[in-house]
């Protein structure tokens, strides 16, 4: 039965490429695989911790995880790096350098998008901008509008990435700076409404783009259990749809694996966050499947 | 439907019946802890190198000497660690602020828990000051009405905690209540406007001063609390600050 089915397929198949002349490789049943590896609040943690810290000995540091990534990208050539914000503040590194060696290093390391987080606009937005050229990945924020300010076109608020095949859309969402950053800094950076504008991305991404996968960058912050009027990742995975994978920052959230939410939609998508400073990466593997029939069955999500 | 739609609409059926669905079949989320087991990327590691040699030595590049160990648990009212800290912005703020406006500083306030280490006896160095100050947090002179002056002094007088002042003196009697409060040796005139100097974390109502919050004006002096530390160690050569009677409690 099984068997006769596939023969049908193959038939149909055989028939498409008779008239749309696309080479035959392109219909084999293959599995595609896509790694996203994500890093947050990194907070110019270039170092390793030293063995004698308090909290994280020998936890950390630019030159293992480069070395980590290499690995991951040696088995899956399609791979994507992304940060979820504040890549600036914390160590002298930064007070001496003003963020140009953390975006080297991650130029270095391949990062492909990153979002901004509120502590990067710690030496102002002038300071974010003076790093940009030191920068080999892009920006992304869908909620900050940055049309009156130096930053300009330099930030969009989504990329689309192409990898074996696959259409990855991937925005950024920032956190509100206001009382939490000083006007000064930010100057006339504009916070939109993170739940409307990520229904705007997803109408976009999806609709629009017919992305593969929907990725959000988001510095919202995990969840506020105090604050349950307050937006997080989990409350925006909740009442949105079409994102598969929200990577969070901003409450330096180290979870024991990525979280399962249901989404307006009731379907399973995740929510992930890998803590701060550079202690961990996230890895997330999306498998995709170009046999129709195995559509009906879902996404099994394994954490 | 003419011909130009028709032709149209089929190229569409081709194109999108040409497209590969692909469905997301299966997602497997982990988490990779960055331990000392993993390889130390050997390009990365020469290419930080020179800027940790760099940042390291003008760290530990020696500023002054303390000719002791100055914590912000020795004294009652006042701590000697916390007098040489407000004297030094006081000191290294007003001619920037005098500069700026022809007026002067009238008096500093800082919070007791800003000061975030002890400088111990001995070498003064750029991350001395880094550990006293990890914050980035800015200089700020604020305007005050003598009614908010008022309640700084209230604030004091209740929190009975050393809060690093400078130029200011604060006496309360021997049950812990307010007695006098003054400047240059003039009582306070709370009819008067006062030139506050603090930091922007004070004024932002850090430690519930609330009292920051109405003002006339506000200088930002664009200085970081740490640089006037680092400016003001490179100034002095040996570090020797004292309890003395800026803030006390009257004896029986």
């Amino acid at each position: 039965m099984q068997r006769r089915q596939f023969l049908q397929q193959t038939a149909a198949a055989s028939a498409l490429i008779g008239l749309g002349g696309i080479g035959l490789s392109s219909f084999k049943p293959a599995t595609k695989k896509i790694t996203i590896l994500h890093t947050n609040d990194v907070h110019s943690h270039i170092d390793a911790f030293g063995p004698d810290d308090g909290r994280n000995p020998n936890q950390g540091g630019v030159a293992r995880r480069a070395s980590l990534i290499a690995n991951i990208r040696k088995e899956n050539p399609n791979t994507l790096l992304l940060d979820a914000g504040d890549i600036f503040q914390g160590t002298p590194y930064f007070n001496y350098y003003g963020g140009e060696l953390e975006f080297k290093l991650m130029s270095m390391l391949k990062y492909d998008v990153a979002t901004i987080g509120n502590h990067d606009f710690d030496n102002g937005i002038d300071g974010l901008y003076a790093q940009l050229p030191h920068a080999e990945f892009d920006f992304v924020s869908a909620n900050y509008d940055f049309s009156n300010t130096i930053m300009d076109t330099h930030v969009k608020p989504y990329r689309i990435l192409n990898r074996d095949g696959i259409k990855i859309g991937i925005f950024g969402l920032g956190i509100q700076l206001e009382g939490l950053v000083e006007q000064r800094m930010y100057k006339e950076t504009k916070y939109l409404d993170p739940t409307e504008t990520a229904q705007e991305m997803t109408r976009i991404l999806k609709q629009d783009e017919q992305c593969d996968l929907i990725i959000c960058l988001s510095h919202l912050g995990y969840n506020y259990r105090n604050r349950p009027e307050k937006i997080s990742d989990l409350k925006l995975a909740e009442t949105t749809k079409d994102i598969d994978l929200i990577i969070g920052g901003h409450t330096h959230t180290f979870l024991k694996k990525p979280t399962v939410v249901k989404n307006s939609e009731g379907k399973n998508m995740l929510v992930n966050q890998v803590g701060c400073y550079g202690i961990n990466l996230g890895k997330i593997d999306f498998y995709f499947d170009s046999d129709n029939n195995k559509a009906a069955n879902g996404t099994s999500i394994i954490v | 439907m003419n011909y130009k739609h028709l032709c149209f609409f089929f190229c569409l059926i081709l194109l999108s019946s040409c497209k590969q669905e692909v469905h997301l079949n299966k997602i497997e989320g982990q988490q990779i802890n960055i331990s000392d087991s993993l390889e130390i990327d050997q390009t990365i590691e020469d290419f930080v190198k020179p800027y940790r040699e760099h940042v390291n030595k003008n760290l530990d590049s020696v500023l002054a000497y303390a000719v002791d160990t100055y914590t912000k648990s020795d004294g009652d009212y006042n701590t000697a660690i916390g007098n040489m800290m407000a004297d030094a912005v006081y000191e290294q703020s007003n001619p920037i602020f005098k500069n700026r406006t022809g007026e002067d500083i009238d008096f500093v306030l800082l919070n007791h828990g800003g000061i975030r280490a002890i400088i111990s006896k001995g070498n003064v160095t750029t991350r001395t000051a880094y550990e006293v100050m990890p914050f980035d947090n800015s200089t700020v002179v604020v305007k005050l009405k003598g009614t908010q002056v008022k309640e700084l002094i209230d604030y004091l007088v209740k929190a009975k905690r050393a809060h690093p002042i400078s130029k200011l003196n604060i006496v309360l009697d021997s049950d812990g209540n307010f007695k006098s409060a003054g400047l240059n040796g003039q009582a306070l005139d709370f009819d008067k406007t006062y030139n506050v100097a603090t930091n922007d974390y004070l004024y932002n109502g850090g430690d519930r001063m609330d009292f920051f919050k109405t003002n006339d004006s506000l200088y930002i002096l664009d200085y970081k609390v740490r640089n006037v530390l680092i400016d003001y160690f490179k100034k002095i050569d040996t570090l020797n600050p004292v309890i003395d009677n800026r803030f006390i409690q009257l004896k029986n």
